[in-house]
């Protein structure tokens, strides 16, 4: 089954971070997909840009209505996402707890649907 | 015709024995690959209903679990296949029709993945709430009704609930599998949980007259047994098997030869069943030497403290107070506080029961929860307060669904009138 990490953390705390840390996590982050390449989990990542960056987009009786910022405003913001293919959730569960997400963040696992 | 073809009453009764002891482990068994339990249960329906047709004209099988299993098998297939969405699902069915020819024409007797199944159910995905009911349904087929009663919890919202709980299960492939050393100890929480719920249920017929219930109460046994054995170093799995073998073993003394409901203090201690009880204070023994206290060895060592009144004439109230007290502070459930009040009454005198049952009057609950009305009424009566007394005899009489119960209170409330 293949399943969606969204890797949700909290934004001012990674800008106030030093460049020591910086440098830490994102080697946490290689190394974390290092191992999911070397398993064979690996289907597919992405890490996306600042919330700052986020527009967001919805037709309402056919008037198109753009407006800055993301879908919600919390402290919490998806930076990201890894998806696993793994035998059931409880794989998916254990990559999501080897995420460096989870320990800055919080990691949602969620069943990616099949056609 | 051959001469095993039975009438439909006993076709029926095989049905419903084997679908009794069946149930769970062929839902187990059907759901173990495909993970979906509603599919499961409702091809397995579909297998009963067949039975009851086919078995009163045909006569019963050498094997009915065999047969159901068969027939069940042949429905998921058919189900698969009509909403079949895609090459890799029907990869899969074949895959699942050979696996499941293949067990069923090796042996007669189903696989059982019980614990496995009920694993799944008491999953951290699950919400914690419905892992208990969930097991109960799975494993030995309650329906949601009864679930609701046991939980307090109304039957609709009770249906919704599992139908949710199934489906989570199945989509987000929760495995079916005893889980790793490490989350062992939290997930079995979850599942002595629901073996108790099982007991308790089926604990609530002591005249053993609604086979079904009677059977649940074995079942809970069974399932205790199964858990401690594969699992002996984990203590409360012990204490709970104890506390359920301390309880099964007063069955007989709870209905005196009329019929007529017996309450634990009256009970003839000759009629306890030592073998039961020498079994339970075995294992509360081990389980207390593993250092790990919990809510499970503490209410078994509340039994046993009952039992030595077949020793020394006396039940050890103080113990029993003490240990509610324990018990108090890990659960902080109402239904501790109520006996906890049972136990003060013993030790300190009525008064003081009543003061601590006060505690709990603003709880809601219990305006439809009988034993908080019947200890009341008890403790009431023996503070001489009749009036009072009376009106809380009516309201647990209303309350109680055990016909020997209610005649018991009844008639505890006519002797406050007299």
């Amino acid at each position: 089954m293949k399943y969606m990490l969204m890797v949700y953390s909290d934004e001012a705390g990674m800008k106030s971070a030093s460049k020591a840390q910086v440098d830490q996590t994102l080697a946490a982050y290689g190394a974390f997909m290092e191992a999911l390449n070397k398993a064979g989990a690996a289907a597919g990542s992405n890490r996306l840009q600042g919330s700052q960056t986020a527009t967001t987009v919805r037709v309402a009786n056919g008037q198109t209505k753009v407006l800055d910022g993301p879908y919600a405003e919390t402290k919490e913001q998806l930076g990201g996402y890894f998806i696993v293919d793994v035998p059931d959730l409880d794989a998916a569960l254990s990559w999501a707890a080897r995420c460096p997400g989870a320990s800055h963040g919080i990691v949602e696992v969620r069943p990616i649907w099949t056609m | 015709m051959p001469d095993t073809v039975m009438q439909p009453p006993d076709a029926r009764a095989t049905a419903e024995a084997v679908a009794r002891r069946s149930y769970g482990k062929l839902v187990a068994f059907l759901a173990a690959r495909t993970k979906d339990v509603a599919g499961a249960e409702d091809a397995l329906s579909d297998a009963f209903a067949a039975a009851l047709v086919d078995w009163p004209a045909h006569g019963i099988p050498a094997s009915p679990e065999a047969w159901l299993m068969a027939v069940a098998r042949r429905k998921m297939i058919d189900a698969a296949r009509r909403r079949r969405t895609g090459e890799d699902a029907a990869g899969q069915l074949r895959l699942m029709a050979e696996e499941l020819e293949a067990a069923v024409a090796s042996e007669t007797d189903v696989p059982d993945n019980r614990l496995l199944l009920m694993f799944a159910c008491a999953h951290p995905a699950i919400e914690p709430g419905i892992r208990a009911p969930l097991i109960l349904q799975t494993i030995l087929g309650f329906d949601a009704a009864t679930i609701a009663s046991a939980f307090l919890i109304s039957p609709a919202t009770m249906g919704q609930r599992l139908v949710r709980a199934k489906n989570k299960i199945k989509q987000a492939g929760i495995p079916f599998r005893v889980p790793e050393r490490a989350d062992l100890r939290e997930r079995l929480d979850a599942v002595l949980e629901a073996i108790y719920a099982a007991f308790a249920e089926g604990w609530s017929d002591p005249a053993g007259t609604e086979a079904r219930r009677r059977n649940l109460a074995e079942e809970g046994i069974w399932l205790g047994r199964l858990v401690a054995s594969l699992l002996p170093d984990e203590p409360e799995a012990l204490g709970l098997l104890a506390l359920m073998l301390h309880a099964e073993a007063r069955r007989g003394a709870r209905r005196n030869a009329q019929g007529d409901y017996v309450p634990l203090a009256d009970q003839d201690t000759t009629l306890w069943d030592t073998e039961l009880i020498d079994e339970a204070e075995a294992l509360l023994l081990r389980a207390s030497r593993m250092g790990a206290l919990g809510r499970y060895q503490l209410e078994a060592a509340v039994q046993s403290a009952h039992a030595v009144r077949r020793l020394t004439g006396a039940a050890d109230w103080a113990a029993i107070e003490r240990l509610y007290d324990a018990l108090a502070a890990l659960t902080g459930s109402p239904v501790v506080t109520i006996n906890r009040a049972i136990a003060v009454a013993e030790t300190r005198g009525p008064a003081a029961g009543l003061v601590a049952l006060d505690a709990l009057a603003d709880d809601v609950r219990l305006s439809e929860y009988q034993p908080y009305w019947a200890a009341r009424a008890g403790l009431l009566a023996r503070t001489g307060q009749r009036d009072a007394a009376d009106q809380a005899y009516e309201r647990a009489i209303g309350l109680e669904s055990d016909p020997a119960v209610r005649r018991f209170l009844q008639q505890r409330r006519t002797s406050i009138r007299s």
